[in-house]
């Protein structure tokens, strides 16, 4: 506990193994992974497929348990924790964003916005009040009436960024999100990634995509659930390991 | 906060399935309905047996000539007469009073009205026994049988047959098979009894009858008082010895009239309504439980339906709790807009079913409260599996579900 105090990691990993049992065999998605990441990086997780890189986006978005090692988020090691507190570290510190997007449907992008915060329990005002402003912040406050799909690929991805934001997370968390547009729409969500992280958000993508990652300052490559290159080793997170 | 924002999601998916919805109601529905209307009859019916039975005389039993599955058969064989009568009044201790009775479907005039009714020729005590209470005017009298004089106490429903206001009618001339009798009084009406409206019956002087309307000496039955302190099986034994010896009956022979407890009747009447209403309240509960099955099936179908939705929540934060609420709220709301329809349709039926008995109408706060609690309890039941089941759900599988 005293290591959280004097480690500045938002995100601090040791050790962390992901085993899967696949009938008879036992598949290693990650192994003995060692990672920190600091408050206010952009960080690109890449890797072919297979690599491990979107069992250590569940790992980092409590979304999974790892099998072994530690995983401290903001200092709180999160092994051990009952499914209701992941829960709660996923709506507090942790915003998704799919490639898929992953909206409702029958919502409206300000009900699919405000959604997040009714689990943190805000009173109905309150999280209007927010869910307009997260949207604003994307650009979207004409679209606050309109449901998915009376929207554009892009439009959807914006609401969902939107709602990522909305709980004021430590981490934007991002799983190959313009995977499903095209690339002009593409290179508008990633200027809305590099306008957020000039904002001082957190922000880890996972792509496969070489000039997706480029946005980032740290590229993570993995290779058979393990760090093959990290390019932002050298510069913050030597200090901090040792 | 988070209930209310569950009671409301959970009507915003009602809504968006509403056709799915309703079909998946319509087993509650149908339920609920049938629970309260079934409820509501079995009391009604009961409420009118108990009726009928306070309105009967005493403890009265009573005799009919010849034996009661063959009484159409036999008539005309062996009557009974006042001889009987005088006897059981004699032999029989337990007896407290003995009223013969004489009836007929007789023609009756008044003024321009023309009517077949059913007229009794009895004794003065009958209006007591039998527990008739005078509207207007008075019983005839001992006198009044023994001059065969030409009076008559009428029914209570008689004068609105007849189109006539009953305090007027106290003194006029009714025509009974041609022979002017005057009218004396008229009863309370006492509501149907078993079968035929009594209170349609006109009742004349026995001695007046016999001599006017029958022609003869024969009387249909004799209906005996006992004593309250006497057990009505013992009164029956000893009313049977008596009538066996008048009518000089061997033993081993069969009797040639028939003995009746009406209250007895009435009471295997009360059980086959409660008996019954068990049974068709028990229909009904299955039925409900058929409808919560068809609840829970709707249900699971949603659930995998909406696996992606539930990978979406618990991603943004929902915990298992959150989810269980949602799909159980869901299910209960099901349930309960189905148990409010299916209450509406339930008393409804159940009051124009009573109006046609001519029943009051049974409706209870508590069985209304009982059928709800009902379907909330289905939807409790029937609700939980799915909504454990979604509650359970992997949320990076769930993402991943197509």
């Amino acid at each position: 506990m005293n290591t959280a105090k004097q480690n500045p990691s938002l995100i601090r990993i040791r050790d962390l193994s992901r085993r899967y049992q696949m009938g008879d065999t036992t598949i290693e998605a990650l192994r003995s992974v060692d990672l920190d990441i600091f408050p206010n990086e952009y960080v690109a997780i890449m890797g072919p497929s297979g690599s491990g890189k979107t069992t250590l986006m569940n790992m980092i978005g409590c979304l999974d348990s790892p099998s072994g090692g530690s995983y401290a988020l903001n200092g709180t090691e999160t092994a051990g924790m009952s499914d209701t507190q992941l829960a709660r570290i996923r709506n507090r510190e942790i915003g998704f964003v799919f490639q898929t997007f992953n909206l409702l449907a029958r919502a409206t992008a300000l009900h699919n916005v405000e959604l997040p915060l009714i689990y943190t329990g805000l009173k109905r005002t309150e999280r209007l009040a927010r869910a307009e402003k997260a949207l604003q912040q994307v650009g979207l406050t004409e679209r606050a009436y309109h449901k998915p799909g009376e929207m554009s690929g892009g439009q959807r991805q914006r609401v969902a960024v939107a709602r990522a934001l909305v709980t004021e997370p430590s981490i934007l968390l991002a799983d190959e999100p313009t995977g499903n547009l095209d690339s002009k729409t593409g290179h508008e969500i990633m200027a809305l990634f590099d306008q957020l992280h000039a904002a001082g958000q957190t922000i880890i993508l996972v792509t496969h995509e070489a000039d997706i990652a480029e946005h980032a300052q740290r590229q993570i490559h993995l290779l058979d659930g393990q760090i093959a290159i990290d390019t932002g080793k050298s510069n913050l997170s030597r200090e901090a390991v040792q | 906060m988070l209930g209310w924002e569950m009671i409301i999601v959970a009507l915003q998916s009602i809504r968006a399935n509403f056709f799915r919805a309703v079909l998946t109601m319509l087993g509650i529905i149908i339920g609920v309905a049938a629970v309260i209307a079934m409820v509501a009859l079995g009391t009604g019916a009961q409420r009118a047996v108990n009726e009928q039975l306070e309105n009967l005389g005493g403890n009265i039993l009573s005799v009919r000539s010849g034996s009661h599955l063959f009484r159409g058969v036999e008539k005309g064989d062996i009557k009974l007469n006042l001889d009987d009568a005088a006897a059981i009044e004699r032999d029989v201790e337990a007896a407290t009073a003995v009223v013969p009775e004489t009836s007929g479907q007789i023609p009756i005039k008044m003024g321009n009205k023309n009517r077949t009714v059913t007229v009794v020729g009895t004794t003065p005590n009958y209006d007591s026994v039998q527990k008739y209470e005078l509207m207007y005017g008075r019983m005839f009298t001992r006198a009044e049988n023994q001059a065969k004089e030409r009076v008559a106490v009428i029914g209570g429903d008689l004068p609105g047959s007849l189109e006539t206001a009953p305090e007027m009618i106290i003194g006029q001339d009714l025509l009974i098979k041609g022979t002017s009798f005057k009218i004396i009084g008229i009863f309370e009406p006492k509501g149907t009894i078993g079968f035929g409206n009594r209170d349609e019956y006109v009742w004349v002087p026995l001695n007046t009858a016999q001599a006017r309307l029958t022609g003869n000496k024969d009387l249909n039955s004799i209906g005996v008082q006992i004593s309250p302190d006497v057990p009505m099986d013992i009164a029956i034994i000893d009313v049977e010895r008596v009538m066996r010896r008048e009518h000089q009956i061997i033993p081993g022979g069969k009797n040639d009239f028939t003995l009746s407890d009406s209250k007895q009747f009435l009471s295997m009447q009360q059980e086959a309504a409660e008996i019954f209403s068990y049974l068709l309240a028990g229909i009904a509960g299955i039925s409900l439980i058929v409808g919560g099955i068809g609840i829970m099936n709707i249900m699971l179908v949603t659930v995998t339906e909406r696996t992606r939705e539930i990978g979406i929540r618990k991603a943004l934060g929902a915990t298992r709790t959150n989810i269980l609420l949602q799909f159980l709220i869901e299910a209960m709301a099901l349930c309960l807009v189905g148990g409010a329809i299916g209450i509406a349709l339930g008393a409804s039926a159940a009051m124009l079913m009573a109006s046609l008995a001519g029943w009051s109408t049974p409706l209870s706060v508590s069985a209304i409260l009982l059928a709800f609690g009902f379907s909330a309890g289905v939807g409790l039941i029937f609700g939980l599996l799915p909504a454990r089941k979604a509650a359970g759900l992997d949320p990076i599988e769930a993402l991943r579900y197509e």
